[in-house]
């Protein structure tokens, strides 16, 4: 017992440095004491004589610059020399791989199926028609459409508007983030930013506030599949839609439960049907602050034309896609656009591998692998009239 | 006490001081010869009492000190012109901006849909204030186009540069034991941008090693050794006659001529080894004594009469002790040292020899010492004299007098008189001087030579090719400084060489000189088209021009009465641009500052560049636009108050031709990659703005703005801008015509700017629509958001 508390001893002090030769360091034997020789009679000489030797030189010229690649502009480069015999295969060879990515981009983009519904109603044709005028409320309206053949899923559907201007500065700012993290305070006097969404008529805050969160889209939408005549609802799956930080981060609902009491003397957004908390009142995890289809509209668009994800379809017999045949939806029309010129639409599309329906990416490769090739071309002219004439 | 006389006046100084012993104030007068100035060495006495009377600011160093103006590169102005044209563009943006805005928002439904009402107060808030703070918000949205970084970055980039320069390794002189030193890194780029090369020549162009060459005493020479092959043989340290033997007259001459040289001077004899000043040991085994004096040229003398067998010992009590070739020692005691100075060109020494004679002997410049010169074989020295300019070397003449006790009496009175004057002290002596240095004999006259630098030559021929002018601008006689630049192929055999010397314009009105030579050149060059077809034309054309300090103070001189005096200075410069080389002899320091500043001025502002390595060249170094010191033997100055300073002449090459090319490249391509990457940021966010209705809805995020220019970008760029070599090192030595394409700032135009800048906007372009077009309403995860 004794010799291994010595033991323990001498190893906490060898952690505390090598130079101390206290006892216990002392009385342990072995392998300690022959580093410790090994430093004093191998490494001190060549150190010494390292040592030695930098000094004899540094008094020789003490102002001696060190003659290093780096100090002295040597480190080595590499530098291409562009002749002719490089340029014109690396050209056609850029060219033909920029062909062969564009036309596998443009193939795979073309195989995407999109199908997009105007519901506007801005022509009389329309069947939305009779809902396009702002006074009537609650307006209901059909569309029917046909699949020629089985539209491959997973389906997603989107609705699209146009004209509408998501990015403006002002209209974005519209809205408090700490409200919107669930900060009660903020529910009693909202951010300035709100203005004129933060207060109604009777003084009352606006609770979410904001142009932002007012202007929420709220038309809805039911799809049916015609099966022999009767229609059969199409299942429509809402979760997941919003990206994941907006709902897990950026976004809380105040910590009371039930939610509606966090919202007494506060009021819903003036265009908004029904309140914050009544958004889905079948899933905690979906309504308030939280709610899918809220986050997805408080995530702005980056540009006038947009549009937003609405449902997937991805349930029951419509894992493999919407088969072919007729099919009916309903919409509930409450958004109203024609004022400023805007267009509703609902997309139904599907994605490959390089993601949804883009004929650009494809069609710019394509372009550029094309004037590659081209350009050789011309150099290849251009060298054989300017090149050979001088060997002969 | 002190009398106040201008305190910028250096050489003189006037005052009283009373001493008090007992009661009795004694009054004393004061004069410069009282005066230590800074710097002064204590010899021959252990302590002195002294009592301080200029300090801090008052001190005649502070008050002459001339305040080094900023120096500004070439690429710092037009990095700023830039600057204002970046200022136009984003002003010019927010103005279009807001226009657009107040268009687009002309349809109600476009500025107030129904999701974004306005509040009350903006509503009634007045148009002009709306599009005054809508501006002002366009303002800041776009106010990352000015690269605010890029000050910073460029300034990191040439403080890190200049290490480059100090680690050098061919800069390195392993003879001195120094390296390249560089005191503003503000300059780095400024070094491939030189147009004007102005030198000194000795000490910079030459070693200022003086070594004895020959001496002529009545036209008979001596050398001190012979010379075999290049290889001194050390066994043959006895006279060489090569002329004649000369008859007992001339033995007479020629001891009285080493005694001259062994006594008219003003060496000192140090024990000790180290001394500050010039060092050279008297005895080759011991290195116990050196020869020092403020002249190199004096114990280059010396040093010759010890090879020829007079060895000047040492002064003890006013006894000069010489050891004769018999190895005696002579004493003789000295009486008076009439000193040199500048305007005279000539120093004196009384003697009076053991045997009782009194003798004074003069050593100066030929052109003082001949017209004094009554009698001796002029005609002969006169002939070896021109003979060793010719060749390079610095001559001196030496005359004696011999003074009866009568005369010496009068001399006495006069230098007396003289001294004891508190008023114009100055110009008594002077006359006083002159009127006992007159009646001489000629002795004879040496020869001092002042070698060429190592590689001096090829560094000008680089210089010449790489489209430099090169000036030398020296305190020597013009025969002397024709043979270094000569030497120095700065003239070729090829050059045609005008001159507008005083010997010319004695002749002739400098008028018409002027007018004859501009005609010379400019005829030559309005036939040159039609000589272009002969091989030899290019190098006919070469002109070198020779000018001294007093035509060339005739040419500046502002005169009042002459309206045409200004275009003197016109014809000058235009003689002068149409030379290659041009040589300035017999120059003050202050007339090299001058033609500086009035080549700095001329219309095409050509960047000048100065080197030099004494005192009287720091004006110089400070008025060029880019001022090298050359780590010397005239002290520090130069290399203190110089921008760049290298150990020798040589290094100026690589300064120039490789690193002057580098930072020029570099910076140039830094500063335009810097507005190319700001337009390539920014001109997104301009386009954007016609996507979201004009509200200054930023692009990006502000962490992104922020970052973009400190760390994004400013890191690979600066790493380009400190190792970018676009060509070799050592073709850009081989090939110092290299240097041309870079010159007048060609790389910092404004096409190669627009071109910049149309790339940036044409890239943004890209990037935005490419984007655009990328994202236009697709699907980017599988989830289908």
């Amino acid at each position: 017992m004794y010799s291994m508390s010595m033991w323990n001893v001498g190893r906490g002090r060898k952690k505390k440095g090598r130079g101390m030769t206290g006892k216990g360091e002392l009385l342990h034997p072995g392998k300690d004491l022959s580093v410790l020789l090994t430093s004093l009679f191998l490494c001190s000489p060549v150190d010494c004589a390292i040592k030695a030797m930098v000094k004899h030189e540094q008094e020789e010229f003490p102002n001696r610059p060190d003659n290093t690649a780096f100090t002295q502009q040597r480190l080595p480069a590499w530098q291409p020399i562009l002749s002719a015999g490089i340029v014109i295969p690396g050209f056609v060879l850029i060219g033909l791989a920029f062909i062969g990515v564009g036309v596998g981009l443009f193939i795979t983009s073309r195989d995407v199926q999109v199908l997009e519904l105007d519901y506007t109603g801005a022509v009389a044709t329309d069947p939305c028609y009779k809902c396009s005028d702002p006074s009537i409320k609650n307006c209901e309206c059909t569309m029917e459409f046909h699949l020629d053949t089985l539209f491959k899923g997973p389906v997603f559907i989107y609705y699209g508007l146009t004209n509408y201007f998501q990015n403006q500065r002002k209209y974005g700012i519209s809205k408090d983030d700490n409200q919107l993290y669930g900060d009660l305070d903020t529910f009693k006097s909202p951010a300035s930013e709100c203005f004129p969404y933060g207060y109604d008529s009777k003084s009352k805050p606006i609770v979410p506030c904001g142009a932002l969160a007012n202007s929420m889209f709220n038309d809805t939408f039911r799809l049916y599949r015609m099966v022999n005549g009767s229609k059969k609802e199409v299942p429509l799956n809402g979760k997941g839609i919003a990206w994941w930080t907006d709902q897990n981060v950026k976004y809380r609902n105040p910590n009371e439960t039930p939610l509606i009491n966090a919202f007494n003397g506060t009021v819903k957004p003036i265009n908004w049907p029904k309140a914050a908390y009544e958004l889905d009142t079948t899933d905690v995890y979906n309504n308030g602050f939280i709610n899918q289809d809220f986050l997805v509209w408080m995530r702005r668009a980056a540009l006038p034309n947009f549009r937003k994800l609405y449902r997937r379809i991805t349930k029951d017999e419509y894992q493999a896609g919407l088969p072919a045949g007729n099919y009916s939806l309903e919409i509930s029309y409450n958004y109203h656009v024609l004022s400023f010129k805007g267009k509703k639409k609902l997309v139904l599309s599907n994605i490959s591998w390089m993601g949804g329906k883009n004929d650009f990416l494809g069609i710019a490769y394509l372009v550029v692998g094309s004037l590659c090739v081209i350009m050789s071309i011309v150099m290849l002219i251009v060298y054989a009239k300017f090149k050979f004439p001088e060997e002969d | 006490m002190i009398s106040p006389v201008h305190a910028w006046v250096l050489t003189r100084f006037r005052g009283n001081i009373n001493i008090y012993m007992g009661n009795e104030p004694v009054s004393r007068s004061l004069a410069s010869q009282n005066l230590l100035l800074r710097g002064a060495t204590l010899k021959n006495t252990e302590y002195i009492y002294g009592v301080a009377i200029y300090t801090g600011m008052e001190t005649k160093m502070a008050l002459n000190y001339q305040s080094k103006s900023q120096k500004r590169s070439a690429v710092e102005k037009s990095m700023n012109a830039y600057l204002v044209v970046y200022l136009c563009i984003l002003i010019s943006k927010a103005v279009i901006n807001t226009a657009l805005k107040y268009v687009w928002q002309s349809d109600p439904n476009k500025d107030e849909p129904w999701y974004n009402e306005k509040t009350e107060t903006e509503r009634q808030r007045h148009i002009l204030i709306r599009a005054f703070t809508d501006f002002l918000a366009f303002m800041v949205l776009f106010n990352y186009i000015i690269p605010v970084s890029m000050y910073v970055t460029v300034e990191m980039q040439k403080f890190l540069g200049s290490y480059f320069m100090m680690w050098d390794d061919e800069m390195f002189d392993e003879e001195l034991g120094e390296r390249a030193v560089v005191n503003t890194s503000d300059l780095n780029e400024e070094l491939g941008q030189v147009e004007y090369v102005f030198t000194d020549k000795t000490g910079t162009l030459t070693e200022n090693n003086m070594e004895f060459i020959e001496c002529c005493v009545d036209g008979n020479v001596y050398v001190p050794h012979v010379i075999c092959n290049g290889q001194v043989m050390p066994g043959a340290a006895g006279i060489d006659m090569i002329d004649t033997s000369p008859g007992p007259d001339a033995r007479e001459h020629e001891e009285l001529f080493f005694r001259a040289l062994c006594l008219c001077h003003t060496v000192q004899v140090k024990e000790e080894e180290t001394v500050d000043g010039i060092k050279h040991g008297i005895h080759q085994g011991k290195s116990s004594s050196f020869y020092i004096s403020s002249s190199p040229d004096e114990v280059a003398l010396v040093e010759g009469m010890k090879r020829l067998g007079f060895t000047y010992l040492r002064l003890r009590d006013g006894q000069m002790e010489i050891l004769n070739r018999e190895d005696e020692i002579e004493r003789f005691e000295l009486l008076e040292v009439l000193t040199f100075d500048s305007v005279r060109r000539r120093m004196s020494v009384i003697v009076r020899s053991s045997t009782g004679e009194l003798y004074l002997f003069c050593k100066g410049a030929d052109s003082s010492i001949f017209p004094r010169v009554i009698s001796g074989k002029v005609e002969q020295v006169k002939a070896r004299v021109e003979h060793n300019a010719v060749e390079g070397l610095r001559t001196l003449c030496v005359a004696y007098r011999p003074l009866s006790a009568e005369q010496y009496g009068q001399v006495c009175h006069l230098l007396t008189r003289a001294k004891l004057e508190f008023q114009d002290q100055d110009k008594l002596v002077a006359e006083a001087y002159d009127l006992i240095e007159r009646d001489l004999i000629l002795l004879g006259a040496t020869a001092v030579e002042d070698r060429l630098q190592d590689k001096a030559a090829d560094t000008i021929e680089s210089l010449h090719k790489a489209g430099m002018k090169v000036w030398v601008l020296t305190g020597d006689k013009m025969e002397t400084a024709a043979a270094t630049c000569y030497a120095s192929k700065l003239f070729r055999r090829s050059t045609q060489i005008l001159e507008l010397t005083t010997k010319r314009t004695e002749e002739q009105s400098l008028h018409d000189v002027l007018f004859e030579l501009s005609r010379t050149v400019l005829r030559h060059y309005g036939g040159m088209p039609r000589d272009t077809s002969s091989g030899l034309s290019s190098e006919y054309t070469d002109y070198g021009l020779i000018i001294d300090g007093a035509t060339l103070s005739a040419v500046m001189r502002p005169s009042q009465e002459e309206s045409n005096s200004g275009n003197y200075k016109e014809i000058f410069l235009e003689i002068c641009r149409n030379c290659s080389a041009v040589l300035c002899c017999r120059m003050a320091p202050l007339q090299k500052a001058q033609i500086v500043k009035m080549i700095k001025a001329s219309k095409e502002h050509p960047i000048t560049l100065a080197i030099g390595d004494g005192a009287n060249d720091v004006s110089m170094i400070l008025e060029a636009h880019v001022g090298i010191g050359i780590m010397g033997k005239e002290g520090r100055q130069a290399v203190r108050n110089s921008d760049y300073a290298i150990p020798k002449f040589k290094h100026l090459k690589k300064m120039l031709l490789v690193h002057g090319h580098y930072y020029y490249i570099r910076i140039s391509e830094l500063v335009q990659y810097f507005f190319y990457k700001n337009v390539c940021f920014i001109f997104p966010q301009f386009l954007y703005q016609f996507f979201c209705g004009f509200s200054q809805q930023p692009l990006y995020d502000t962490a992104y703005l922020t970052l973009y220019n400190i760390s994004f970008t400013s890191l690979p760029i600066l790493l380009y801008s400190l190792m970018e070599q676009h060509i070799n090192i050592d073709i850009l030595k081989k090939e110092p015509s290299l240097y041309r394409d870079i010159t007048k700032n060609s790389l910092l135009t404004w096409p190669i700017f627009t071109y910049w800048t149309v790339l940036g906007i044409y890239d943004a372009i890209v990037m935005f629509f490419g984007a655009y077009f990328l994202f236009d309403n697709t699907t980017f995860t599988s989830n289908g958001q």
